[in-house]
């Protein structure tokens, strides 16, 4: 009977467990805070069906009708204007540095036309890089437009209403003609995955130091925070080269992604984007206090960097809240960046706000990441 | 602070959770001594080195260590301190010269190739360089820690219980090794669980629960403690020994090989013992000057209740 099941060895092992899972804070609040964390970006945050994507308008006529139509499209919810350009630079200026998703064209002449039936043309530009976001939009203009003229056309003018549809709704898919979300996912996903290998490494890198007491040995000499964080950094920035070379080369070879735009302005943004994980990497394992915890604080930063950067799910298409947090993490604006260079052709201008935007969360993680690390043991 | 002095530290105190581990402690550790640290586990040895070399920042007290604030000069103060840590600290996963070599660099070493060749050499670890570190045994372990902690010659070297599981004849070189650099002038503060090793030291400092008890040169401090021994011999002595155990509670019995060392303060309990035992005569006793073996051994039997509100 000695070799049988005994409830109390059972129950020692249980109990015991209990006791572990309580002390490991990190661990503990991992397992409460990623369900309600997924929860609320999921219920939430989380929109495939986006709804007031910014628009811009480009008039060259102006009549009820028109006007008629831009009513129709702003109650529809899909579209939410946001200005006029004047010309068809302005236009597509926006579409490339991500301020708007559509620029919505009325030709010259356009009531004339429609009156005399000639089937004028409206032509709705679109930011097809991310196709996912444009489409729900895209399928609902020849509705919009029809019930438009049904409201405006009464009377004499009735009978254009009645041949099939008087205006012909153009189209025009920027950046991914062809509508493929390999071409979105592909560059996004560098993103994503340069943020899971940099964070990690450096953050378990650094946290192996203290767990295996060498961090003592490190401390008692006069080594300076500064220079451990950059020497401690410098081997995984070739790594994050090497990762990037990589998957650049997987892109073109089997998914036929382009790279349109200046390798000088990609070069800038992911080394930027590189040294911002690296710095997040390093605020982390000042907070881990063993390489398991500095494992699930990565992962737990993954999360939000894969659901609330526009990577899964259209950025515009998150609440005011949602779209706040998305723009704190690094992740939203390397991807805006690549995308653009990529897929968009941008150039070093074009990047300048994302840059810019990845430079502040650089430092802000630095400083806290410095005012964290201890050069005692305290 | 006057400039004999390698360390001079007061009122220090650390407490870490609420839990005071570090009690108001001072010390002046003169140039090129050794001073042994003793103490039992967990009577605060480790955090007062700590403090002493900036690891740690002190909740209050002041002091200087080689001449720097220990407050605000923690760098300068490491750049010149040698620290072995308790646990070997080095790097398992590097090689013997890529650890020596390392520790050197961190310490902008001059000449660094020759140096490290040289304490390889010295090591008699130079056919083995290439070895892991991880895969060495926790003697071989020792001596390269020393050797990194002593590759930029420093002034004062801080050791934290080196010889732990370390067997006796490692034990023997690894203080010589200590003897040869304080004679060099090297000042030396080691903390240690071993009799043999506390024999060492040219002082003695004695801490329990966190306060200094005892402070002095070793040979005097069975003098500070008032202890006083007689040494008892003859045959049958395990049959003396369990006698006195039982008959007298409060004194000391401690055997050596077929010696035993009766010890206490109370000089009259003492003299009356050997009055009725050594009319026996199969033994032979004798008063004899209390030796710092004995002293440590009441000392370590006895840390706070004996001892705390006498010498404090």
């Amino acid at each position: 009977m000695t070799f049988g099941f005994s409830i109390s060895r059972f129950l020692a092992v249980l109990v015991k467990e209990f006791i572990q899972m309580r002390r490991d804070r990190v661990t503990f609040v991992m397992m409460i805070g990623v369900p309600i964390m997924q929860l609320l970006i999921f219920g939430y945050a989380i929109n495939s069906d986006p709804r007031q994507l910014p628009t811009l308008v480009e008039m060259a006529d102006e009549g009820p009708v028109t006007r008629s139509i831009l009513m129709g499209m702003k109650t529809s919810t899909f579209f939410d204007f946001q200005g006029v350009v004047t010309s068809a630079e302005e236009g597509d200026q926006a579409l490339r540095d991500g301020t708007a998703n559509f620029v919505f064209v009325i030709p010259p002449d356009f009531e004339r036309d429609l009156m005399r039936g000639r089937h004028p043309e409206v032509l709705l530009s679109a930011d097809a890089s991310d196709p996912s976001a444009i489409g729900g939009a895209v399928g609902a203009m020849n509705g919009i437009i029809s019930t438009a003229l049904s409201e405006t056309l009464e009377g004499p003018l009735g009978t254009i209403r009645n041949s099939q549809l008087p205006v012909d709704v153009v189209v025009h898919r920027q950046y991914n003609p062809e509508g493929k979300t390999a071409v979105n996912i592909v560059p996004g996903l560098l993103g994503i995955i340069l943020s899971l290998t940099m964070v990690l490494i450096t953050a378990v890198a650094i946290v192996r130091e203290t767990e295996k007491g060498t961090m003592e040995t490190l401390l008692a000499t006069p080594v300076r925070p500064l220079e451990v964080m950059l020497g401690k950094i410098m081997p995984y920035v070739l790594v994050g080269y090497v990762q990037t070379a990589v998957f650049l080369l997987v892109a073109k070879v089997l998914f036929a992604v382009p790279f349109l735009g200046s390798p000088l302005a990609f070069f800038v943004g992911f080394n930027l984007y590189i040294v911002v994980n690296l710095a997040l990497g390093f605020l982390i394992s000042t907070l881990a206090q063993s390489q398991m915890q500095a494992m699930q604080l990565s992962f737990f930063t993954l999360l939000p960097s894969i659901l609330l950067s526009g990577f899964m799910f259209p950025f515009a298409a998150m609440p005011q809240w949602a779209q706040m947090i998305g723009s704190v993490i690094p992740a939203t604006h390397f991807l805006r960046l690549t995308r653009k260079v990529m897929l968009k052709g941008a150039e070093m201008a074009d990047i300048a706000t994302d840059l810019r935007a990845i430079g502040i969360i650089t430092i802000a993680i630095v400083l806290i990441a410095l005012k964290r690390y201890r050069q005692t043991l305290d | 602070m006057t400039a004999d002095l390698a360390i001079s530290v007061k009122g220090l105190t650390k407490s870490f959770s609420g839990r005071k581990v570090v009690d108001d402690f001072a010390i002046d550790v003169k140039k090129g001594a050794i001073y042994g640290f003793l103490g039992p586990n967990g009577s605060g040895k480790t955090t007062t080195i700590r403090m002493m070399c900036g690891l740690l920042t002190p909740d209050d007290g002041k002091g200087t260590c080689l001449g720097f604030d220990i407050r605000k000069q923690q760098v300068n103060i490491k750049a010149r301190v040698g620290y072995m840590t308790q646990k070997f600290s080095l790097y398992e996963d590097l090689t013997i010269r890529e650890n020596l070599d390392f520790v050197a660099r961190m310490y902008g070493v001059k000449n660094r190739k020759a140096r490290v060749t040289n304490a390889l050499e010295d090591l008699g670890l130079l056919d083995r360089a290439s070895q892991l570190a991880g895969t060495l045994s926790g003697g071989w372990k020792q001596r390269l820690a020393l050797a990194a902690c002593i590759i930029h010659d420093p002034d004062l070297l801080l050791l934290d219980e080196p010889t732990a599981g370390v067997d006796p004849k490692a034990r023997r070189d690894f203080w010589d090794e200590i003897r040869r650099l304080a004679a060099q002038g090297v000042t030396v503060l080691v903390s240690t669980h071993y009799m043999d090793e506390a024999v060492q030291c040219d002082n003695i400092t004695y801490i329990a629960y966190g306060r200094k008890l005892i402070d002095g040169p070793s040979n005097d401090i069975p003098h500070q403690i008032g202890l006083r021994s007689w040494r008892v011999t003859g045959y049958d002595i395990g049959e003396m020994e369990a006698t006195l155990r039982a008959e007298a509670k409060d004194v000391q019995v401690n055997r050596f090989g077929a010696v035993l060392h009766v010890s206490g303060r109370d000089e009259k309990e003492l003299a009356a013992l050997a009055e009725k035992h050594g009319k026996n005569a199969k033994y032979k006793w004798v008063a004899k000057e209390s030796e710092l073996e004995d002293a440590f051994i009441y000392l370590m039997a006895g840390a706070k209740d004996n001892f705390g509100d006498h010498h404090s």
